[in-house]
């Protein structure tokens, strides 16, 4: 009788512990989400700036403004993880070709508000890169702990779901130095 | 690679309790000494007491702002080193830790260092010369390193002991010179007495003090900058930014004037000449840059 009792309380005491570490997994994964959310609306408001700037100095180049008008409003209706990299990962690489234009304009080049934009740009792209790489981390572990043999039956009843990874751009997964405009 | 770490946390927390209770000790038999000759009974030992416990809370709350002190270094302006704080923020994020405060050290010098007593605490603080010299992508390289010696709990250790080999230098000088002044004030009955227990004291500290870098030395082995090296290289996942970086380091070389022996080992590379290439002696704080680097462009992440 006593050695039943003492089971019941060992296994409820395992299952609480299991549960709290799962919570715990859980939250990490939401904040390193979050994080990527905060540089991403960063880079969201910079945009604007930037093209205006640039529009002072290069008014033919409309193809180019279009484009990264156009995919930054449709990232920024991103509804998951995976929509989000995709919308992003095109708004990086066409970011590069407005940055390449840029440098058939020396005096734009030398615009004093285009260099601070540049950086923060760089500053915004290399944090977002960063963020996902430990948004990936935590992804990964989470992702593991569920599908682990005690956790997955917690994990189950708790409907603990496994999360999307914030997928790199095709380059980026070959070569590893961050973006430099 | 993850419980080793943790094992190296836990022991650079148990060698900082260890490094506090052997001062307190330390300055407990001095206070017992002193106040035995000086016959000032109970209160005597109860000042010296609440002495060493306030100075335990007053080294552990503010060792970092020694360090900093000590190398003239000041905040970092938002605006005028806007790229070096988008750095740290960057790594910072990377290593998912809270941004650690930025501090400029004035010197020609190529050089940087962390100091604080945990990652909510921390200071990073980095030379002119070395804002000078590198680019965006070393630049990164070596606040990574800073940020390896952070989430180590590396920093804590370092900075205590820096802290506790300052307060022994200045122990030592004290007595030795109460010794040579003192004796003609005190009276002739325990005058002589005194003299001698003060310069035993003297003695004693004089050589503990090379002893204790000594030990520093030992605490804070070599061992640990080529693992900051390396988790540093795991934060950016480009290892090549530090190895760059510290290339330059080796090349550039100019001496950090306002560094001691006290707190050599807080920085990336030695501040002193010698040993910084490829020679590394049994004193030597860090070891030579050059197997740095060959470590560092061998390491597959």
């Amino acid at each position: 009788m006593i050695i039943i009792l003492i089971l019941v309380i060992l296994l409820v005491i395992a299952f609480i512990a299991i549960y709290n570490r799962l919570v715990v997994k859980r939250m990490r994964v939401k904040n390193g989400w979050a994080q990527i959310d905060v540089q991403l609306k960063r880079r969201y408001d910079l945009i604007p700036n930037l093209v205006e700037t640039v529009k002072g100095y290069a008014k033919h180049e409309k193809e180019v403004f279009e484009k990264v008008a156009e995919l930054r409003s449709r990232a920024m209706g991103a509804q998951s993880p995976k929509e989000a990299a995709e919308a992003n990962n095109m708004l990086t690489s066409t970011l590069k070709t407005l940055f390449a234009v840029a440098e058939n304009y020396p005096q734009l080049k030398a615009n004093e508000n285009f260099l601070k934009l540049q950086e923060e740009l760089t500053a915004t792209e290399n944090k977002i890169s960063f963020a996902r790489q430990f948004y990936n981390d935590v992804v990964m572990d989470y992702n593991a702990t569920i599908q682990k043999f005690p956790q997955t039956v917690v994990a189950s009843m708790f409907n603990f779901k496994p999360r999307e990874f914030f997928e790199a751009p095709e380059e980026e997964r070959t070569t590893v130095p961050k973006v430099k405009f | 690679m993850r419980e080793t770490l943790y094992d190296l946390i836990g022991a650079n927390k148990r060698k900082t309790f260890l490094f506090i209770i052997v001062t307190s000790l330390f300055l407990g038999a001095i206070g017992y000494v002193v106040v035995q000759y000086l016959h000032w009974g109970i209160v005597g030992y109860v000042f010296f007491a609440v002495f060493i416990v306030i100075y335990n809370i007053v080294l552990y709350y503010n060792s970092d702002k020694l360090a900093l002190r000590a190398t003239g270094s000041v905040p970092a302006d938002p605006v005028e080193f806007r790229m070096l704080h988008n750095v740290v923020e960057e790594i910072s994020i990377a290593a998912g830790t809270p941004k650690p405060k930025v501090y400029i050290t004035p010197s020609p010098a190529p050089n940087a260092f962390a100091t604080g007593r945990n990652p909510e605490n921390a200071s990073i603080a980095v030379t002119t010369g070395l804002l000078e010299i590198l680019n965006r992508q070393e630049l990164q390289g070596v606040v990574a390193h800073e940020m390896a010696h952070i989430k180590n709990y590396d920093i804590l250790l370092m900075t205590v002991v820096s802290a506790i080999g300052g307060l022994i230098i200045l122990l030592r000088d004290f007595f030795l010179r109460s010794m040579l002044f003192g004796g003609r004030r005190r009276s002739r009955k325990t005058g002589g007495q005194l003299g001698l227990i003060l310069l035993v004291i003297g003695i004693v500290l004089a050589i503990i003090a090379p002893l204790f870098v000594a030990l520093i030395r030992a605490a804070i082995s070599r061992q640990r900058e080529y693992l900051a090296d390396a988790s540093g290289a795991y934060i950016t996942r480009y290892p090549e930014g530090l190895a760059q970086a510290l290339a330059k380091l080796r090349d550039q070389y100019v001496p950090l004037k306002r560094a001691s022996q006290s707190n050599a080992h807080l920085f990336i590379a030695s501040p002193f000449g010698k040993d910084r290439a490829n020679a590394a002696g049994l004193f030597s704080t860090h070891p030579p840059l050059d197997k740095r680097i060959g470590r560092l462009t061998d390491l597959v992440i």
